[in-house]
């Protein structure tokens, strides 16, 4: 769709200002080797390595757009990962989200030197909040979001206080996957990761 | 070029056997046309619906309600947007979910005439979500069973959020129909103008007796009965006497719509056409 023009262009611009920051920052001492990484696959060379280990690493370092303490893996969109593949799974059907994830996960497999590797969409079986792996849950309540509420579970607890004395104040909140909820116990309120 | 063998009396037999198989006597494009038309209705309702709630974005009676709707047109124009990326690819004529959605004209929108019913106040827009998405959930269990994958992906993905915009919808109708006089008087007057767009959702023209026989698409009229006992159990516990019955209007499948269509697609397409190359 029209978008596919822009995401080409933005990747362009996205990949030249990660790396700035990555030659200038913090993050160029952790990581040396960026920068060659980068000018490698600028230079078309084909990717460092080609194991599935290496591309699940990087996986686990492109975090959610709208919940940027998860990462892709931990939100269980990424289904399978092979050589030369990753196949992902989106989560609501119009999440905005969607386009921007799968930019930045070809960004920083491009990044990492993984260019050969293609990113597959599909969409059965669907996606549900039961594949929130479970560091994914425990990221979500330490970020103040409740995950998920687990089978028998009525309320969730609030992610401040851990009271389950809690309340439902809207069932869309701000975003797609997310309801509002209030804790009777400190009055604070709260998003939900809603079940799907 | 030696000439065609003579048609024997077995070939005849044997051509009669498939003719009795109905649609598979067809053409092969044929076919594909079925298929293409059905996916336009499917995608348009979801377009048409998702780009009509959208309008209420900023409009709402309370942050919450407005976030509830603009997440609800989310959801339609995802769904539109498998449906017509799928559509282009059937009628492989080079156009995509964009091509379709912005550059087709009024009569070749395929939508029922209920998702293109103005706004009104937010009980219209409620009568209307709750009789259109409660017949969308039934609609997609089925076609979550279809035997074109791609179909079945999609309903299956979808169904999930239709049921929330149907539980949502009925629980609003709930609330203001048995809440203040004015509310009352205001849930009536919206059922009141959707009602007679109902029928067309459960009448099944040649497409979607086609698609219904190859099991690609759902027979409406099996779970019409679910529909209207589901429909009249809301309607009680909102305390409101279902309207009366009035003549259906129908036509939408066709490219026949009400005046409503055009001068919504006018705000939709505008941007798309007069500037063909802009990206967002």
């Amino acid at each position: 769709m029209v978008r596919a023009g822009t995401a080409v262009v933005q990747d362009e611009s996205f990949r030249s200002s990660r790396a700035k920051s990555r030659g200038a920052g913090t993050d160029s001492e952790q990581r040396p080797s960026t920068q060659s990484i980068l000018s490698d696959a600028a230079g078309g060379v084909e990717g460092l390595g080609t194991n599935e280990d290496g591309v699940w690493q990087v996986l686990h370092s492109v975090p959610d757009p709208e919940i940027p303490v998860l990462s892709v893996v931990d939100l269980g969109i990424v289904r399978s990962v092979s050589t030369d593949r990753v196949t992902i799974n989106p989560t609501y059907t119009g999440c905005p989200a969607t386009q921007v994830i799968e930019r930045d996960i070809r960004d920083a497999l491009d990044a990492a030197g993984y260019r050969q590797v293609r990113i597959e969409t599909v969409l059965a079986p669907p996606w549900t909040t039961d594949w929130i792996t479970p560091e994914g849950r425990a990221k979500l309540h330490a970020y103040g979001i409740a995950p998920p509420l687990a089978a028998g579970q009525r309320t969730p607890a609030c992610p401040q206080c851990g009271s389950v004395e809690t309340r439902e104040i809207s069932r869309f909140g701000s975003t797609p996957c997310k309801a509002l909820w209030r804790c009777l116990a400190c009055a604070e309120p709260f998003d939900l990761f809603k079940c799907h | 070029m030696p000439s065609l063998p003579p048609i024997r009396p077995e070939d005849e037999a044997c051509a009669q056997k498939a003719r009795d198989h109905g649609a598979f006597d067809a053409p092969v494009e044929d076919h594909q046309r079925a298929l293409f038309d059905y996916l336009l209705r499917l995608g348009d309702d979801s377009l048409i619906l998702g780009q009509r709630l959208s309008e209420w974005c900023g409009h709402a009676p309370s942050v919450e309600v407005d976030l509830s709707l603009a997440n609800m047109a989310l959801d339609l124009i995802g769904q539109a947007t498998f449906f017509l990326g799928y559509a282009g690819e059937v009628e492989g004529e080079g156009r995509d979910g964009d091509a379709l959605a912005f550059h087709r004209d009024v009569l070749d929108f395929r939508n029922c005439w209920l998702v293109e019913q103005p706004n009104g106040d937010f009980a219209q827009t409620m009568a209307r979500q709750f009789l259109f998405s409660t017949w969308q959930k039934m609609l997609f269990d089925r076609l979550a069973g279809s035997r074109d994958e791609q179909i079945a992906a999609i309903a299956a993905k979808a169904v999930k959020e239709v049921a929330y915009h149907q539980e949502l919808a009925a629980e609003w109708v709930i609330r203001l129909g048995d809440g203040t006089d004015e509310s009352r008087r205001r849930l009536a007057d919206g059922l009141g103008w959707m009602w007679r767009f109902v029928p067309e959702l459960f009448d099944a023209d040649r497409v979607d007796a086609e698609m219904a026989a190859r099991g690609i698409g759902a027979e409406t009229a099996a779970f019409r009965e679910d529909y209207d006992r589901r429909v009249r159990a809301v309607l009680a516990e909102a305390t409101i006497e279902p309207p009366a019955d009035q003549r259906p209007i129908l036509g939408g499948r066709r490219g026949h719509h009400s005046e409503h269509l055009g001068h919504m697609l006018c705000t939709m397409q505008f941007l798309p056409r007069t500037y063909p190359d802009a990206l967002w």
